[in-house]
């Protein structure tokens, strides 16, 4: 039980900021780029990086599985490097996580730099600040609402995972095995016990998630810049 | 010296305007629609417009060189106020300030503007018209060459416009200032330099008719135009519309 606690808190913890540094350029550009006659390009995208909230995640997890098996072509190119396969180990857990989270880190940092609108970064403009600047030291402080809902909802929304982890992490006790396996496990060995407490543990850890949210939301301001319903 | 030749299309409008300006403050008015905005976004370089926009020395576009925003020694008031909401006063100065290559005068500005008291203040807790002298400041610290100011005033009550239009003049002082306005009673009070647009065009001075006015707004417009606040007994403070 211990081991799957340590593995799913790091597997989170490790796909978190890895999260959001790839959901900031993907979430910049749907807010900001990709006008005019390059739309459909944004909705081409959009629908992609969305498709993890529809998609069953053992289809997830059965593609990821297949890319990360040592045929596919994908680990083909990393074999000069010595990776055969990333199937069944931690790593190709956190990739499998980033792809199964990606909407919950895109949304939340796309509404938020959609919600501040052109014009500070205007004002930053005509104040002598580069648009890199501006970025730094504008957009993402102004965003910072819309980061701390996507780090919340990707730890948490990690945290819980279990089909996609199930398929590409087998369950190795140690290395890939989390606590939502563990529960289906214990339950399958009629170990109620232990169910009960990663279940209760869990259901208390998403509660208090979901209040921290809520709170810094309103502390943020009134719109919310979260996942819009 | 100013000088301007801008033209061009941005959504419905065609555009093509050519002046030049000096020291002080010259005026923009027309009807709204009549592109004043968009003109000092294309003088800013925040719309593209083609043509030659120079300031000083400086050429800030010509032919096919076009100098981006923030190379520019613009500085710009938006009519609404848009101080940066995660910053304090003090932090909304101290980034305009940081940017500024050749230095201003932080203390000689803070005091024009009469700000020194909202320095700590948060910048959600400052009223429309504090708003507006603090933006007006940190556009000052960036260093422009020109100011440009869309409509400063058009979200203040009456009050905090009578405050802030000597501000104004002072400001003007101290760097070339283009200001769009439709409002000709405190154009008239800035200046007497007017340029007016009308469908993105220069247009002559628009002649002033009395026409469907009660006398009661005519004597409520020149009651105004002396600077007075005009408290009328009857219709339960239907104030003639400042906003107009």
């Amino acid at each position: 039980m211990w081991d799957a606690i340590r593995v799913t808190i790091l597997l989170a913890a490790v796909t978190t900021p890895l999260m959001l540094a790839l959901a900031t350029p993907v979430g910049w550009w749907l807010a900001k780029g990709g006008k005019g006659s390059a739309g459909w390009l944004r909705d081409m995208v959009a629908a992609v990086v969305a498709l993890p909230i529809v998609l069953p995640p053992t289809v997830l997890g059965f593609y990821l599985l297949i890319a990360m098996g040592p045929n596919s072509p994908l680990m083909g190119l990393l074999q000069p490097f010595g990776v055969r396969t990333l199937a069944f180990t931690f790593t190709g857990l956190v990739i499998g996580s980033l792809v199964y989270s990606l909407p919950f880190a895109v949304q939340p940092i796309r509404n938020a730099f959609e919600s501040m609108g052109p014009r500070p970064l205007e004002v930053a403009a005509t104040l002598r600040a580069s648009p890199w600047d501006a970025f730094w030291s504008v957009a993402l402080p102004q965003a910072r609402r819309g980061y701390v809902t996507a780090a919340l909802l990707v730890f948490a929304h990690t945290i819980g995972e279990f089909g996609v982890v199930l398929m590409i992490g087998g369950s190795i006790p140690g290395q890939t095995e989390v606590v939502s396996i563990r529960i289906f496990q214990a339950v399958e060995q009629l170990n109620f016990a232990e169910a009960h407490l990663i279940s209760g543990g869990l259901l208390a850890f998403s509660f208090v998630a979901l209040i921290v949210m809520l709170v810094v939301d309103r502390r943020f301001g009134a719109r919310s810049a979260g996942i819009r319903p | 010296m100013i000088s301007i030749d801008l033209s061009g299309e941005i959504g419905d409008l065609d555009l093509s305007v050519a002046f030049e300006a000096g020291a002080g403050l010259t005026a923009i008015m027309g009807p709204s629609g009549s592109g004043k905005t968009t003109l000092l976004r294309a003088i800013a370089g925040l719309e593209r417009l083609s043509g030659r926009v120079q300031v000083g020395d400086a050429v800030w576009q010509e032919g096919q060189s076009f100098v981006p925003v923030h190379k520019r020694a613009v500085g710009y008031v938006f009519q609404e106020p848009s101080l940066f909401s995660h910053l304090s006063v003090e932090g909304n100065l101290a980034f305009a300030l940081k940017r500024n290559l050749k230095g201003a005068d932080r203390a000689a500005i803070i005091d024009l503007l009469r700000i020194g008291a909202l320095l700590p203040r948060n910048v959600a807790r400052l009223s429309g018209g504090e708003r507006q002298r603090v933006a007006m400041a940190r556009a000052l610290l960036s260093g422009p060459e020109l100011l440009l100011m869309d409509e400063p005033l058009s979200s203040l009550d009456q009050a905090a416009r009578a405050e802030i239009l000597p501000l104004i003049r002072d400001v003007a002082a101290r760097v070339p200032v283009l200001y769009v306005s439709h409002d000709p009673l405190e154009v008239a009070r800035l200046t007497e330099r007017v340029i007016y647009m009308e469908n993105g065009q220069l247009s002559g001075r628009p002649a002033v008719t009395l026409d469907g006015l009660s006398q009661a707004e005519i004597e409520a417009l020149a009651m105004k135009a002396l600077g007075y606040e005009i408290a009328r007994p009857s219709a339960a403070n239907s104030r003639l519309s400042s906003d107009g």
